[in-house]
């Protein structure tokens, strides 16, 4: 966005930390699984641990995107897991030749066939979810519920909607069109990525080439002088929910294509935990404010690629959360001392202000 | 030198911060039983100063004795120890704990390994009455006015340490006539009790009112310590600014001028507009290019007063009328539509958006009235707020830089341009001088009559009756929130002020 580039400023940006854990990361997996960075071709396309943290990630990349712009309007969603199981559970039923109890042979169910054509599968998915955010909208914006509370409640509903959904069961899905979004491949990359970077770039030129995105940081900063400038911050919350319902059923789809399932109970489990992480490593404050959708992405990346970096280095699953606690302290770790420099300069600043009187007050 | 009196002595105290020397050789004495008042524009270097006094920062060089021998004061908690207490300007109290616990935080007096509440809500009690204040100390601060927030932020820094020295931070600035009265009494019993006082503020009759003594600095250099008595209200102005100040005798001679356009052709006009609890129905017109003075105390409904017809609160009664047209829907959105614009009175909370960079907070209203779909591209952004900067004299480097940064003045003249992007009709400006050093100050009043000659119309509501007196054409006075008298601009001080409390 800027043109001068120089070294405060990159190191003020928001990228700078993330990138900073994501080198370190690589750094590590380069002096101990240097088989980590081996990238193969098998059947016409890319394989190998960094294109499985872009296509594994996918899901999770989409979810903060959405994240990052409700946190930065000073909320937090913590519906994004059940949502995604509430779109996975859409998809598979109307996949599944045969909905309900139906007693139905194993033959049926398992045939490589739909019932309902793959475009209007995709848009019921979507749609399920988009009502699943606009429904946190309005209890934030309209019923003026706190975000927290207001998600929680889907949170802990939308597992149980999941599943009378699907009808209590885990669904396999045998449709192979359908796993296209998770597994397919274009120019030798997974279809995720491409998604990922259709709803970034979207997402970006939607509140960065228009007013939202300075409403957006306007409303999560100071909500009464954004109201007072005649700005609705209602509308502003509605549509960032609206969007992370959105992006939540996006991954909930490619998710469910991916692992060729839906769980009510297990798809997109502590999603809204590694979402909110990831929005954090990229720089957003949760109380809201100035945000990076990039750097929410990269987050995102850093997360996966640390759980497959420890996957390669042999950890088993089932320790994984442990490690993964460390990599949240050590970020938070990061972000306070980042905390700290700033209410340092802040200090400098504060005095800097009581001198700018002066007319020669040098940049900061 | 060693004069048993000195409570506080400051000398050659310096601090330099990254490219900026905030204070330069500065010395400062405060005697036992003093009120000392510290005074200099915007950016003279108070702040700095009591924040070497109180801790946050570290001199450079110089030196600071605490009676006669030499200290460094190393953080606040220090400062309390050493018994130097202090109440900042934006006061930072809890507002959603109990006013008890907010004077006794950190200090809880404990049994049975739990706290006593019944003897901490006593002691609060104690601290308020030693101020001559009664109120419920089991109540949440936030529910009541910051004048009270204040009062209660001084006893917090008289109870909690055995303070020989009381710092206030522009304690006056949100308080009204009764309430500086009365903390001006507490402050004088506090001096005869020996405590030190250094008392910062803006408000020159006060300073005539109640101190002793008066330290002047200038761009963080000392200009010198002088008996009050001694001093005569030009010279000190004169001695704040470095130079001899007419702007303010200028102003009054253009009021005359403007005064004579005002033809009245009714831009607003309200009739009954009421809402319960908050202001008595009214009748209230506003011509174009007049300048509406609103004169009353605080909590005497002005600023409800604002709020309605900007459309934050919506009237129960009456009717509110813009160029003929009756509003209908109040709202900002609504009525900054309609052309009406509101610098409100709670700058920090309510104007600005700090982290904001000047460009986008002026950028915002008018970004605002166009909505989600009709974008003004960064370049556009930047030429207008290029433009409003050197308009409006905003001392910033560039157009980028954070708003929190700037000093109240220019904090003000950003949230000014904000509006006069949006060209309203009609702007209110609630206290719009409120916290602004005195150059600021002519700079704003003169614009205002500026824009009302280009035709605005112009709601202006200060508690300083002086301003309100020399730039209004007509003045409505409010009190307990009614309306309960009109004058026109030819009206004395005196006058104003026997009406606002009620005398005449």
């Amino acid at each position: 966005m800027n043109n001068r580039i120089s070294f405060s400023r990159i190191r003020e940006s928001r990228l700078f930390w993330v990138l900073t854990a994501w080198a370190v990361i690589l750094g590590f997996n380069a002096l101990f699984v240097p088989e980590f960075f081996r990238i193969g071709i098998q059947d016409g396309h890319l394989y190998g641990n960094l294109i499985d943290v872009l296509n594994n990630g996918a899901p999770l990349m989409l979810v903060a995107i959405g994240m990052t712009l409700v946190i930065a309007t000073g909320g937090v969603d913590l519906s994004v897991g059940a949502v995604m199981a509430i779109s996975a559970a859409m998809g598979a039923v109307l996949i599944n030749p045969a909905p309900g109890d139906k007693l139905v042979s194993n033959e049926i169910l398992t045939r490589n066939a739909t019932n309902t054509p793959l475009a209007i599968i995709v848009i019921a998915t979507l749609a399920a979810g988009t009502l699943c955010g606009l429904w946190n909208g309005l209890l934030v914006s309209r019923a003026k519920i706190q975000p927290l509370v207001a998600t929680l409640i889907l949170m802990v509903a939308g597992r149980g909607i999941a599943q009378l959904i699907s009808n209590g069961q885990i669904i396999t899905i045998y449709y192979t069109p359908y796993f296209w979004f998770g597994n397919g491949y274009i120019l030798g990359l997974p279809v995720s990525i491409y998604i990922v970077a259709a709803v970034a770039i979207l997402a970006w030129v939607g509140v960065r080439k228009t007013p939202i995105g300075l409403f957006i940081e306007a409303v999560g900063l100071n909500p009464k002088a954004t109201y007072y400038s005649g700005i609705s911050a209602k509308n502003i919350q509605l549509l960032a929910y609206t969007f992370s319902g959105f992006c939540s059923a996006l991954a909930g789809l490619i998710l469910s294509s991916y692992v060729h399932s839906a769980d009510g109970n297990n798809n997109g489990l502590n999603y809204e935990l590694d979402a909110i992480l990831a929005v954090v490593m990229g720089g957003t404050m949760l109380s809201g404010g100035r945000f990076s959708l990039l750097a929410s992405v990269l987050g995102a990346i850093v997360i996966w690629t640390f759980t497959l970096s420890m996957y390669a280095l042999g950890v088993p699953a089932n320790a994984l959360l442990a490690g993964r606690a460390v990599l949240v302290l050590l970020v938070i770790l990061l972000y306070s001392d980042r905390r700290l420099i700033k209410r340092r300069s802040k200090n400098n600043q504060a005095a800097v202000q009581s001198q700018d009187e002066k007319p020669s007050l040098p940049h900061p | 030198m060693a004069d048993p009196q000195n409570l506080i002595t400051v000398s050659g105290v310096s601090k330099a911060f990254p490219g900026v020397i905030a204070l330069e050789g500065v010395e400062f004495t405060l005697r036992k039983g003093e009120i000392h008042a510290l005074m200099g524009e915007n950016g003279a270097g108070k702040s700095t100063l009591i924040k070497i006094l109180t801790g946050v920062e570290q001199p450079d060089t110089g030196r600071i004795e605490l009676e006669n021998s030499a200290i460094s004061i190393r953080s606040p908690q220090h400062a309390q120890d050493l018994g130097i207490s202090t109440v900042y300007q934006e006061i930072n109290l809890c507002t959603n704990i109990s006013v008890a616990e907010n004077i006794m935080l950190g200090h809880e007096p404990r049994r049975f390994g739990g706290i006593h509440w019944k003897k901490l809500n006593e002691l609060a009690r104690q601290a308020l009455a030693r101020l001559g204040i009664e109120l419920d100390v089991t109540q949440p601060l936030g529910i009541y006015s910051i004048a009270i927030q204040q009062m209660v932020a001084i006893a917090r820094a008289l109870a909690i340490a055995s303070a020989k020295v009381l710092i206030l931070d522009e304690p006056t600035s949100s308080l009204d006539a009764n309430e500086t009265a009365r903390l001006f009494a507490v402050m004088r019993s506090l001096k005869q009790a020996g405590i030190g006082i250094v008392f910062v503020t803006h408000f020159l009759d006060q300073v005539y009112e109640i101190v002793d003594r008066v330290t002047i600095l200038r761009n963080g250099r000392f200009v010198g310590s002088f008996e009050i008595a001694a001093l005569s209200r030009v010279e000190l102005v004169a001695k704040m600014l470095g130079r001899v100040v007419d702007e303010l005798q200028a102003l009054a001679h253009d009021k005359d001028n403007s005064a004579q356009q005002t033809d009245n052709n009714q831009l607003i006009k309200a009739s009954g507009l009421g809402l319960r609890g908050a202001l008595e129905p009214l009748d209230l017109t506003v011509g174009v290019g007049e300048v509406l003075g609103i004169a009353g105390l605080l909590g005497s409904g002005r600023t409800e007063l604002a709020s309605l017809l900007f459309g934050i609160a919506t009237p129960d009664s009456g009717s509110l009328v813009i160029d003929g047209q009756p509003v209908t829907r109040f709202s900002p959105q609504a009525l900054i539509k309609r052309g009406v614009a509101l610098c409100p009175e709670d700058r920090k909370a309510e104007g600005i958006v700090g982290e904001l960079s000047i460009r986008e907070n002026i950028i915002l209203g008018l970004q605002g009235r166009y909505g989600w779909f009709k974008f003004i591209g960064r370049q556009k952004q930047t030429e207008i707020a290029e433009k409003y900067i050197k308009l409006l004299g905003i001392r910033t480097p560039s157009p980028d830089q954070l708003v929190k940064n700037l000093s109240g003045g220019n904090q003000q003249k950003v949230i000014l341009a904000r509006w006069l992007v949006t060209q309203p009709r009609l702007l209110i400006l609630d206290e719009p001088t409120r916290g602004i050093d005195v150059g600021a100050k002519a700079e704003i009043q003169k614009l205002v009559l500026e824009l009302v000659k280009d035709g605005m119309s112009i709601v202006f509501i200060s508690s300083e009756l002086e301003e309100v007196v020399r730039i209004s054409d007509r003045i409505v006075v409010l009190r307990d929130h009614a309306k309960v008298a009109e004058y026109d601009h030819a009206v004395s001080d005196r006058t104003l002020m026997q009406t606002m409390a009620g005398e005449a």
